[in-house]
């Protein structure tokens, strides 16, 4: 009996998945308010901290763009920017999504990332580049994960081929 | 003879699928070290972008999953515009019984994966006490496919929508003997499955659900349908892991199992395992099983390993 039940579970959301993946396919793309930033979210308040507050959050970023400079899946896509402002604005959306003190006042993520051709191998590759960074600064592992989890959703507005 | 031979020629692709893609991750590995020099721009062949353990791992059967199921992931680390691919040897040793066990699978586009795989599973003294002869092994070739149908299991972390495949598995044991003598109906047998796999990235936790249409006795080493039950049964599979670090998971597993033949209860199977992958080349992957009794031994709890090199 335990086992059937359990079969009629599995099958009824097997069919809800399929269901929502139509729903997702019928519906616009996600909301330009999204594409800015990441929403605040409080109860990222102690993940804030577990980053070493704002001047954590500039010591990752000193970090991560040395990786990613050093990393030929994303160099090209930074060589020739004004690093030193990507580096501020990131500090700021982390700090944002992370419930600290700060306002991004960035471009919106769309606009930003729509003729930089970033496909999911460069998306990835720079995921990890944040990974050996956050490593470095002895983020724990919950906490980077808090955070991607967060930044994850962006893929819509990064990845366009 | 012609089914020792059809063995032993799918025992030597294997090897072969093996062999080729030991010397591609060499190459692939190789080829990563030099970083730098080779250029980002799109003509570049590039493979490997999936993240770390996103490709899971190879489960019983050849198909990247878990130790025991399948999971939705489609095998090794290549991404949407890449092919991945890897070999594995299993081995699982219980107190009666041992099972070696030899694979290779390519993934493309990170959209179908093509598995193949080899398990010799050696019945010891238990051979010996029911007249087959001590040592006697059941040999079974099983090739599989997967197809992703929709969902991201990593990028998906603002909805619930988990990334769900769907796949078959084709399994051929060589004692057909043996197997109509203890009642199985056939010596081959397909076996359909849907999966869903969901990473919840803010609490570390992959949650994978299975559900497959089976007629296998003890996955098919014990052939296929039997004189209790000769009709496909839906069998339900989970697995839950937890990531302890970019290189570390740990987790446990579940699989439901059918009872098609008179001579001895099968029992579902358990297993908690530490997976370990220092790089995208290499993983190692060590479970404590359960799989309770299989013919006439009870208790069958004991260590599984798999080693597996791919990119």
């Amino acid at each position: 009996m335990f086992k059937y039940s359990l079969h009629a579970v599995v099958v009824a959301a097997t069919v809800l998945f399929a269901q929502a993946a139509l729903a997702q396919n019928s519906m616009s793309p996600p909301s330009a308010a999204m594409a800015a930033s990441a929403p605040r979210d409080p109860s990222l308040k102690p993940v804030f901290d577990e980053f070493g507050g704002k001047p954590g959050l500039v010591n990752l970023m000193n970090d991560f763009m040395v990786n990613l400079m050093a990393d030929a899946r994303t160099r090209p896509y930074f060589v020739d920017s004004d690093r030193e402002h990507i580096k501020v604005e990131l500090v700021d959306q982390f700090c944002v999504i992370l419930d600290g003190p700060c306002t991004y006042t960035g471009k919106d993520m769309e606009k930003v990332h729509r003729k930089l051709g970033i496909n999911r191998a460069a998306f990835n590759a720079l995921v990890e580049d944040l990974q050996v960074a956050m490593d470095k600064n002895n983020v724990p592992f919950r906490a980077q994960n808090k955070l991607l989890a967060k930044l994850a959703p962006m893929h819509s507005a990064v990845i366009t081929r | 003879m012609k089914k020792h031979r059809y063995g032993r020629s799918a025992w030597f692709v294997a090897m072969a699928l093996g062999g080729g893609l030991l010397s591609s991750t060499a190459v692939a590995a190789a080829a990563g070290g030099l970083g730098d020099s080779a250029a980002a721009d799109s003509n570049t062949p590039s493979f490997s972008n999936k993240l770390l353990l996103t490709g899971g791992v190879s489960e019983v059967e050849g198909s990247a999953g878990g130790g025991l199921t399948p999971w939705a992931v489609i095998g090794g680390y290549g991404t949407a515009d890449e092919v991945g691919g890897n070999a594995f040897y299993t081995h699982i040793t219980l107190p009666d019984y041992h099972l070696d066990e030899v694979g290779a699978m390519v993934g493309l586009y990170n959209r179908v994966e093509l598995s193949v795989a080899q398990q010799r599973f050696n019945t010891e003294q238990v051979g010996a006490s029911l007249g087959l002869g001590q040592g006697f092994t059941f040999q079974q070739n099983i090739v599989g496919v997967k197809v992703r149908l929709f969902g991201d299991v990593v990028l998906d972390q603002d909805r619930w929508l988990p990334q769900v495949s769907f796949g078959v598995q084709h399994k051929k044991n060589n004692q057909a003997a043996v197997l109509s003598y203890i009642g199985a109906r056939s010596d081959q047998g397909t076996d359909y499955y849907v999966n869903a796999t969901k990473l919840f990235l803010s609490e570390s936790l992959l949650v994978n659900a299975t559900l497959r249409y089976t007629k296998a006795n003890q996955i098919g080493i014990l052939g296929f349908g039997g004189d209790r039950n000769n009709a496909y049964k839906p069998e339900f599979e989970g697995s839950v892991a937890y990531l302890l670090s970019r290189h570390w998971a740990i987790g446990a597993e579940y699989r439901q199992k059918p009872n098609n033949l008179g001579i001895a209860k099968e029992s579902d199977w358990y297993d908690a395992f530490v997976a370990w992958a220092p790089n995208k080349y290499v993983s190692l992957t060590v479970a404590y099983a359960d799989l309770g009794n299989i013919v006439i031994k009870n208790n069958q709890r004991g260590l599984y390993a798999s080693v597996q090199v791919g990119f």
